[in-house]
C-alpha cells in the first residue's frame, strides 16, 4: 500500500535520518520527501511530508517505533486501491456463485472488485463477464489475481488476464 | 562465384517455396557472387537428384502435374547421406511425437557434415539441445528461423541485431489461425464455431483445428524460442497452455467495449512458459489482426522491440529460409 505521512521532526542534527531509517527497516520503498527546514510549526518543530509503499500489515508497527524514537506523527493518508487490473471470466459465472466470486477478493481487505458487466446470451449458454479489481498495492493485486485465478480454477471459468511485459515496463 | 550445393527434403508448400525463390532470386544471387545449385529434391514419394543441378521449374511442374517430384526411389535420408553437397534445407512436415522423419534427416545430416536450415518444428521442440551440440561439435551452421513466426525473423532479431542485449522476456502471436478467428469474432460478432468453419474453408485452419485452437502450435513455438534464447532445455510439458476454444464473442464485445482486444499469447517471462487467451489494450503493438504474427521482445539496453509480419505461407516461410541459407553462405569458410 501507498501511504502518505506528515512527521514533525525537532530542530536538531539527525532527526530526518531517524525518521526514515525505520522505513526502510520494515521494507518500506520511500518515493518522496519533502523536508521544508524554514517551515516551522508553531511548535518549534520541523515539517516533513514522506510518501512511500509498505505491506499493510506493518504500518502500525512502524508509527509506534516512529512514535518511540522522539519523531511525532501527525497525519497518516493511506492511498488505497491504487493498483487496478482487468479480467474476463467465461464460463457458468451466475450459476457458480458470483457473490462469492466477488466476496473472496472483498474479503481481503487489500482489494475489491469495482467494476462489473456480465452478459449473459442464453440460459443454456455460457456468460461472459468483465471485472476490474483495484487493490492498494502491485503486491496485493498480484496475490488479489491469485485469489481469482484459484477460484476461477475451482469453478471451471475460463480467466482472461492482461498481458504481463505490460507492467514490467518498456 | 562461389557455388553451393543444396538438397530439398520435403517438397510440400514450404520446399517448394524455396525453389520458387531460389529461381526468381537468381539474377540477385550472381550479382553477389553466388551460385545456389539444387542436387537434390525429395517428397514422401521419391526424389530427383543430380549432382550438376536440378532444372527447377521442371521439377515444380512435375509436382504439379503428378503429384510428386519423384524420379527414383531414393530417400530424402539417402541423398543426405550419398550425395555431396553443402546445405540439407530440411522442410519435412512438423511430427511433434517423435520428430521423425525430421530428426533422422537433420542427425545424418550433421553426420554427414552438412548444414541444416529447417522450418521443422517437431525436432527442435524435442532434441534441441541434441542437435545444437552436434551442429557445434561437427562446426556446422544449425539455423531454423522458419519454425517460428513464419517470415517474421525472431531469432536473427535477438541473436544478431540484439546481440549484446540480455533478453528479460518475450511474448508474442505465433498461430495465425487462432488470431484470425479471435480477429473474426470479435470484429463481426460471429460465434466460434461458425468463425472456424469459415477459417477452414479459406484454407487458414485444418480440417482437425485442434494443434492451433488449443493452443498446442502456440507452445511447440514458444519451446523453442525459450530453448533458443534462454537455453532453457524446455519441452512442451513445461508450458502451461490454455486455448481458444472457450472463447464467446460476448467475451470479446466486452473486451472490446474497455478498449482491449483478446489474443492468444505466448510469453516467455521469468523462467515460465504460458500460452493463454489475454487482454492486449487496443493500441499496445502486440494488438495485430487478421493472420499477422506478432513477437515483442523486452531487452535490458534496447528496451522493448517488436516485429510483426506473415506468419505463415509458402513464400513468406521460405523467405526466412533463403535468409538462413545466406547466412550459411556468407559466414561458413569453404
Amino acid at each position: 500500500m501507498i501511504v502518505s505521512m506528515t512527521l514533525e521532526l525537532n530542530d536538531i542534527p539527525g532527526q530526518l535520518v531517524l525518521a526514515l531509517s525505520p522505513i526502510s527497516e520494515f521494507h518500506g520503498n520511500i518515493m518522496s520527501v519533502i523536508h521544508q527546514h524554514d517551515e516551522k510549526t508553531p511548535r518549534g518543530t520541523i515539517p516533513v511530508q514522506i510518501r512511500f509503499e509498505i505491506d499493510h500489515q506493518v504500518l502500525n508497527k512502524l508509527i509506534e517505533r516512529l512514535e518511540k524514537s522522539g519523531v511525532k506523527v501527525a497525519r497518516v493518508g493511506e492511498e488505497r486501491l491504487r493498483a487496478t487490473v482487468s479480467v474476463i471470466l467465461i464460463g457458468h459465472i451466475v450459476h457458480s456463485d458470483m457473490g462469492d466470486t466477488i466476496d473472496k477478493i472483498d474479503s481481503t481487505g487489500f482489494a475489491e472488485v469495482v467494476d462489473m458487466s456480465l452478459s449473459m446470451p442464453g440460459i443454456d449458454k455460457t456468460s461472459s463477464s468483465y471485472l476490474v479489481i483495484n487493490a492498494v498495492g502491485e503486491k496485493e493485486l498480484g496475490t488479489a489475481l491469485d485469489i481469482m485465478r484459484d477460484v476461477a480454477n475451482k469453478k471451471d471459468l475460463l480467466m482472461i488476464e492482461p498481458i504481463h511485459m505490460n507492467s514490467v515496463g518498456a | 562465384m562461389r557455388t553451393f550445393r543444396i538438397s530439398i527434403i520435403g517438397f510440400g508448400a514450404v520446399g517448394q517455396g524455396v525453389a520458387r525463390s531460389i529461381v526468381s532470386k537468381q539474377e540477385y544471387l550472381k550479382k553477389q557472387g553466388i551460385d545456389l545449385q539444387v542436387v537434390g529434391i525429395s517428397d514422401s514419394k521419391g526424389c530427383e537428384i543430380n549432382e550438376k543441378g536440378i532444372d527447377i521449374e521442371t521439377a515444380l511442374l512435375r509436382k504439379k502435374q503428378k503429384g510428386s517430384v519423384a524420379l527414383g526411389s531414393i530417400k530424402g535420408v539417402d541423398i543426405i547421406r550419398n550425395i555431396e553437397h553443402d546445405i540439407v534445407v530440411e522442410v519435412t512436415p512438423t511430427n511433434i511425437n517423435n520428430g521423425e522423419p525430421g530428426l533422422g534427416n537433420m542427425r545424418n545430416a550433421f553426420g554427414s557434415g552438412k548444414h541444416v536450415v529447417t522450418s521443422n518444428k517437431g525436432p527442435l521442440a524435442l532434441h534441441f539441445s541434441e542437435l545444437k551440440e552436434m551442429a557445434e561439435d561437427n562446426g556446422l551452421f544449425f539455423r531454423y528461423e522458419a519454425t517460428v513466426g513464419g517470415a517474421v525473423p525472431i531469432f536473427n532479431l535477438i541473436h544478431e541485431s540484439l546481440a549484446g542485449n540480455t533478453v528479460l522476456g518475450i511474448e508474442g502471436i505465433l498461430n495465425g489461425t487462432c488470431n484470425y478467428i479471435l480477429t473474426r469474432m470479435s470484429d463481426e460478432r460471429m460465434p466460434y464455431e461458425l468463425v472456424l468453419k469459415e477459417a477452414q474453408e479459406l484454407g487458414f485452419a485444418e480440417a482437425d483445428p485442434t494443434y492451433d485452437v488449443e493452443g498446442i502450435d502456440s507452445a511447440i513455438k514458444l519451446v523453442i524460442i525459450a530453448n533458443s534464447v534462454f537455453s532453457q532445455a524446455a519441452t512442451y510439458k513445461d508450458v502451461n497452455v490454455t486455448g481458444i476454444n472457450k472463447i464467446t464473442p460476448e467475451a470479446l464485445e466486452l473486451a472490446n467495449k474497455n478498449d482491449y482486444v483478446v489474443k492468444l499469447v505466448c510469453e516467455a517471462l521469468d523462467g515460465k512458459l504460458t500460452v493463454a487467451p489475454r487482454l492486449v489494450p487496443k493500441r499496445h503493438p502486440l494488438a495485430v489482426g487478421g493472420t499477422l504474427n506478432v513477437a515483442s521482445i523486452l531487452t535490458d539496453l534496447a528496451g522493448r522491440i517488436t516485429i510483426s509480419g506473415k506468419g505463415a505461407g509458402s513464400i513468406e516461410t521460405a523467405s526466412s529460409i533463403l535468409s538462413d541459407i545466406l547466412f550459411i553462405v556468407r559466414n561458413s569458410k569453404s
